[in-house]
């Protein structure tokens, strides 16, 4: 195997020359794991939240120290767990967020498609879809009130209101998103105009369409509780402005927490869809697009 | 140089003509561009025909057309005796990407058009001839594996399966290796010849390479600007199958340093 170097002075060379190893620098963070790295920050937090209270800086009704919130924390839970009248209240808005969300979905996928595949949706029904969508839709909660009462309805047609625009743009964006090779070759194939929509532009549009979803399910949950912070109910929403109104802030900060829960687990729910449905589409780890 | 090329229009010793174009023009209406200038195009069964000019000459134009993706302005263009008024199962495309559909398996975009044209369960009796196709391409193996897992020349390979599952008469080729590099342009290129080969088939290849026309064809069609229109069709009477030894020939040589200057006395006007 020697003789592979046929240059006789490389092997000669070779043992009195000193080999050029060296160290490359490696930012920190880049050896920390990441769940060491979520922890640190959750400490920190904490601390300083902890410091800022147990000093008196900040007025305990302003601000309970996270002690009081944990305590707090499980009491609500407990109450949930039971089954007591907190969830009885959660399961209120977990209702109005799978109703809206779900009409959000049904009105938003038709709108999409109207606006992204017909000439008339773009140039007659988008510049409509685009004035309303920049008007705060929130000012509108009254409205539904009015219409729809004090009931679940008025919650559930906000939510939706609310999560049906990212969803018109995603579709709508989706039905783009497909290339003029991919367009041109379904032209050659002869295809019909609605098998280049279901077996070629709405596949291709997938990640586009979920961008729109995961958008519209975090308006979703933001529709349901201010449609409940202003239209009353019997919802958890209700739970939070009772709670705020008796200066019980350990309890609207665990209620908000629980809260989150719902709407992480629809984010998720939707996430999980996507990697089921859209395999093909590798998503960046820690992806922005939510 | 001379008895190399036959430098005249007319008839190639190989089959009857298959696609036929007579006087065809293209204006853009928008525009008022004359994009083709009386263009006439006869392709005969089993050949190879390449066209080959500057941008703008009216290449992607022409194969639209004989594509029948758009209407010429003037002309008859007419494939295996029918007018081509529109895109037909008897013609076959492929383009520069391989435009395969990452939800489809290799094997599955492979009878699309199938699936397209005829609905799912002619596509399911097609899968034994796509088998076929694949095996002839050196796919074998690779029937359920998605795009995204195959190399840009395994992808090609599967659109040229794609495109020959409908049995074309005539192949029309986007400049199809061009986003390849050049060691596996050049293996393709060879692929490519020895399926038109083994299927008889009439290909026609836009192309911006003078090496790849003349390796591939019978004859290559030079194309000039403002208006497009051709200037002259060159024979390359190189013996078949041609190799990629054959490059190095001062036979080939002439050939490409010939069209070259055909196609900078363009560029002067």
């Amino acid at each position: 195997m020697t003789d592979l170097s046929s240059n006789p002075s490389s092997t000669n060379s070779n043992d009195t020359m000193e080999d050029t190893v060296w160290v490359q620098e490696v930012a920190f963070i880049d050896s920390v794991p990441r769940w060491i790295a979520m922890t640190f920050v959750f400490v920190v937090f904490i601390g300083t939240w902890y410091f800022v209270t147990a000093f008196g800086l900040v007025s305990p009704i302003i601000l309970p120290t996270p002690l009081e919130t944990f305590q707090d924390m499980i009491f609500v839970g407990t109450n949930l767990v039971t089954g007591g009248y907190m969830l009885t209240a959660l399961w209120i808005t977990i209702l109005e967020v799978i109703y809206g969300f779900a009409l959000a979905i049904a009105i938003g996928f038709s709108l999409g498609v109207l606006v992204g595949e017909t000439a008339f949706g773009e140039k007659a029904v988008m510049p409509y879809l685009v004035a309303i969508d920049t008007m705060p839709k929130v000012a509108f909660a009254p409205l539904f009130v009015a219409w729809l009462g004090f009931g679940i309805e008025s919650k559930v047609a906000l939510a939706a209101f609310i999560a049906t625009f990212p969803i018109v743009v995603g579709t709508a964006a989706g039905l783009h998103a497909a290339d003029e090779n991919a367009r041109m070759l379904f032209k050659t194939m002869g295809a019909s105009r609605m098998q280049t929509l279901i077996k070629m532009k709405l596949p291709s549009g997938l990640p586009q369409i979920f961008t729109g979803l995961k958008i519209g399910a975090v308006g979703v949950m933001a529709g349901a509780i201010t449609g409940e912070f202003l239209g009353g109910g019997k919802g958890f929403g209700e739970l939070i402005r009772v709670a705020a109104s008796q200066l019980n802030t350990p309890r609207v900060f665990s209620l908000i927490l629980y809260l989150s829960l719902v709407g992480l687990a629809l984010y998720l729910l939707v996430q999980f869809t996507q990697r089921k449905v859209v395999f093909w589409h590798a998503e960046r780890v820690g992806s922005h697009d939510g | 140089m001379t008895s190399l090329m036959a430098e005249t229009k007319v008839g190639a010793p190989f089959g009857a003509p298959v696609y036929e174009l007579n006087r065809v023009s293209k204006t853009y209406a928008r525009n008022l561009v004359v994009a083709l200038e009386e263009v006439d195009l006869t392709l005969r069964k089993g050949s190879f025909t390449s066209v080959i000019g500057s941008s703008g000459c009216g290449k992607s134009t022409l194969l639209k057309i004989m594509a029948g993706l758009i209407p010429p302005t003037k002309g008859r263009v007419v494939l295996q005796d029918k007018p081509v008024t529109g895109p037909r199962r008897d013609i076959g495309m492929m383009f520069q990407q391989a435009t395969l559909f990452p939800w489809k398996t290799a094997i599955e975009n492979i009878v699309l058009p199938i699936e397209i044209r005829d609905g799912k369960p002619a596509a399911k009796a097609a899968m034994a001839k796509a088998h076929e196709l694949m095996e002839i391409v050196g796919l074998k193996g690779f029937e359920h594996v998605y795009p995204n897992e195959l190399s840009g020349g395994m992808a090609q390979r599967t659109s040229i399966c794609r495109m020959l599952i409908t049995e074309p008469a005539v192949l029309l080729l986007d400049e199809p290796f061009s986003a390849l590099d050049e060691l596996s342009r050049d293996m393709m290129n060879m692929e490519l010849q020895r399926i038109c080969r083994e299927q008889d088939a009439t290909a026609f290849l836009v192309t911006h390479s003078i090496q790849e026309a003349v390796i591939l064809s019978d004859e290559i069609v030079v194309m000039k600007p403002r208006p497009g229109r051709v200037s002259e069709i060159v024979k390359v009477d190189l013996p078949r199958p041609r190799t990629l030894d054959m490059m190095t020939t001062p036979e080939f040589g002439e050939i490409v340093e010939y069209i070259r200057t055909q196609l900078d006395k363009g560029e002067d006007m």
